[in-house]
């Protein structure tokens, strides 16, 4: 596989955006293409995998132009995985958006292929401005799935949560583009193999690249700027919740360890600062899940805590940390799909998804019961589930590299998510159902579905882990020494 | 010297303007923030040359940086995408914050 193909990524989608929004009120034609559109990519997503197994860097300077002049598109492990999983979840999610109804709305296939467009851009680029107008390209269409609705149907709460994410998102935008923009002054290039060490070598830019790092981190929600993200997301669709919580956030994870790996070259003067950060996300996520009274609130809490976990892999830069990180994405990535998708089945079938009015739920819906479950026990870090997995080589790696603080707050923390998840299931599922009340509504099969494809994914993810950990440890070989995907890009 | 006192005068007001209560007032904050970025955007290549960067023959001393002007250019039309979006939302929804201060006249 050659890296003539990684612009298409970009290009099929955001043709297919254009065409789609043509499309008439009630036509079913926009959603096949969405469909074939997420499917085409997630299948060219493996070949992507195949063709860096074994550490290759796959680049295509767009247009011919000499190296370095280029704005290049490249793809090593790290980008193939990320784009798997991500068209992986689109596809499950968008299922569970056309269930629920909010994928029948006309607007939502275009807005959908747009912003995959934009994601696929941001995991693939390798130009520090690039990475800006892809970010920018996945939040404008975000902000109309964030309200969308059919006419005359749109809550306040929806209005209001939409004002906080698109003022929130704005101004972190407006921010990282300044980074950019400074960046260029002090080191004369925005292109990220010419950018290679430069933070390592010259105060300036470090200074520069690090405001881009801190905008990320405000993306990614990490403490003290993560009161947006549990504001916001509950305040959607649980079909729009699901998808933005793995693409979101990530995309911005994602991007934090690629400029660190390749800006900084892994610098190990600024760990600390990252360690302290991501270990109070951590605490800080777990225990505000447990005071939550709703559960998408809830899962939005523990969302913060987990990006935490995530980039403590970033934190550490060793290759073990770095494939523990990742491997953790990839892990959270489909369990937090899951469990806002089995919530969501819930909500649009019971009407809310507040614990104290939900009662008896796992006796009448024993699949969504199981899905919830599994993703619960899977998230808190319990064989045989990929979060066991995820869990114990990042603690390994933790207390490899000396940090034992750390992963005993690793460990507390989890203890805490599995506390906030029994109550959830305490109340919500094992609850006797309420006397007199007939069940007049259950769950249909097509909204609990995706929810437990995902959930059978972790339990996949957790048997199989010996085959996904040697792909995380390709990619974090690729962060820890990154003169492959330097060498490509310029050539 | 001149453009660092005015970005950094128009990030003062953008900063005023985006803590009001009002909606309306964030996305004029919004509008201020984003001539900001703009403006350093533009200082980042250097504001001594000033060239036009077009045609064939180009003086390297004169001649403008022209890789800012095209961020510039690219940013200007995504915040003016943002902010009519943002006056959207600024209309839709009944409870405003604003309603306090404007009363029942509208």
């Amino acid at each position: 596989m050659s890296g003539a193909i990684l612009p298409l990524f970009i290009a099929v989608p955001l043709i297919a955006a254009g065409i789609a929004a043509f499309a008439r009120e009630g036509r079913r034609w926009p959603l096949a293409l969405l469909f074939a559109t997420l499917a085409a990519q997630f299948v060219a997503s493996f070949g992507l995998i195949g063709g860096t197994r074994q550490g290759e860097v796959l680049v295509d300077g767009v247009g011919g132009w000499l190296p370095g002049i280029a704005i290049p598109f490249a793809a090593d492990m790290l980008s193939a995985l990320m784009l798997t999983f991500t068209s992986g979840l689109s596809l499950v999610c968008c299922w569970y958006a056309v269930s629920s109804g909010v994928g029948r709305i006309r607007l939502f296939a275009p807005l959908v292929l747009a912003m995959t467009a934009g994601v696929n851009g941001a995991l693939l680029t390798a130009d520090l401005f690039n990475l800006f107008v892809f970010i920018e390209v996945m939040l404008m269409p975000s902000y109309g799935l964030m309200i969308l609705a059919r006419r005359g149907r749109g809550t306040e709460r929806s209005v209001y949560g939409s004002r906080l994410y698109v003022s929130f998102n704005l101004f972190v935008s407006t921010l990282f583009l300044m980074a950019v923009g400074l960046v260029y002054a002090t080191a004369d290039t925005v292109n990220l193999g010419l950018l290679a060490g430069a933070a390592k070598e010259s105060g300036l830019v470090a200074a520069a690249a690090a405001i881009a790092l801190a905008a990320l981190g405000m993306k990614a929600a990490l403490l003290p700027t993560h009161a947006w993200l549990t504001q916001a997301y509950p305040s959607t669709s649980p079909a729009i919740t699901a998808l933005f919580s793995g693409l979101h956030t990530k995309v911005a994870v994602y991007a934090i360890y690629r400029l660190y790996a390749v800006i900084f070259d892994g610098d190990d003067r600024w760990l600390l600062v990252g360690l302290v950060i991501f270990g109070a996300t951590i605490a800080v996520g777990a225990m505000a899940t447990a005071g939550e009274r709703s559960m998408r609130s809830m899962l939005s809490f523990s969302m913060v805590s987990h990006i935490g976990y995530i980039l403590v892999g970033v934190g550490l830069f060793t290759i073990g940390g770095l494939a523990a990180g990742l491997f953790y994405l990839l892990h959270h990535m489909v369990v937090k799909a899951s469990q806002f998708l089995s919530v969501g089945a819930i909500e649009d079938t019971y009407g809310t998804d507040r614990i104290d009015r939900l009662r008896g739920i796992g006796r009448r819906e024993p699949l969504v019961a199981a899905t919830f479950a599994i993703a619960a026990l899977s998230l808190a870090g319990l064989p045989p589930f990929s979060g066991f997995v995820a869990k114990l080589v990042l603690v390994i790696a933790t207390i490899d590299a000396g940090y034992v603080v750390l992963a005993v707050v690793l460990i507390a923390a989890s203890l805490v998510t599995l506390l906030a998840m029994l109550r959830i299931w305490n109340a919500v599922f094992m609850s006797p159902v309420p006397e007199g009340e007939a069940p007049t509504r259950r769950i249909p099969w097509s909204l609990a579905a995706p929810g437990a494809v995902l959930a059978a994914v972790t339990i996949a993810l957790g048997l199989g882990a010996q085959l996904l950990i040697p792909l995380t440890e390709v990619a974090a070989e690729g962060l820890r020494d990154t003169s492959v995907y330097v060498t490509e890009v310029l050539r | 010297m001149t453009l660092a006192i005015t970005v950094g005068v128009l990030v003062a007001g953008a900063v005023y303007l985006l803590t009001a209560r009002t909606f309306l007032r964030v996305v004029l904050g919004f509008v201020l923030l984003s001539h900001a970025a703009n403006l350093l955007l533009f200082s980042t290549g250097g504001i001594a040359r000033r060239g036009e960067p077009l045609g064939s023959e180009l003086d390297a001393a004169v001649t403008a940086d022209p890789l800012p002007q095209a961020f510039v250019l690219t940013a200007i039309v995504i915040a003016f995408a943002i902010t009519i979006y943002l006056l959207s939302l600024a209309i839709s929804g009944r409870h405003d914050e604003d309603e306090d201060e404007e009363g029942e006249d509208r």
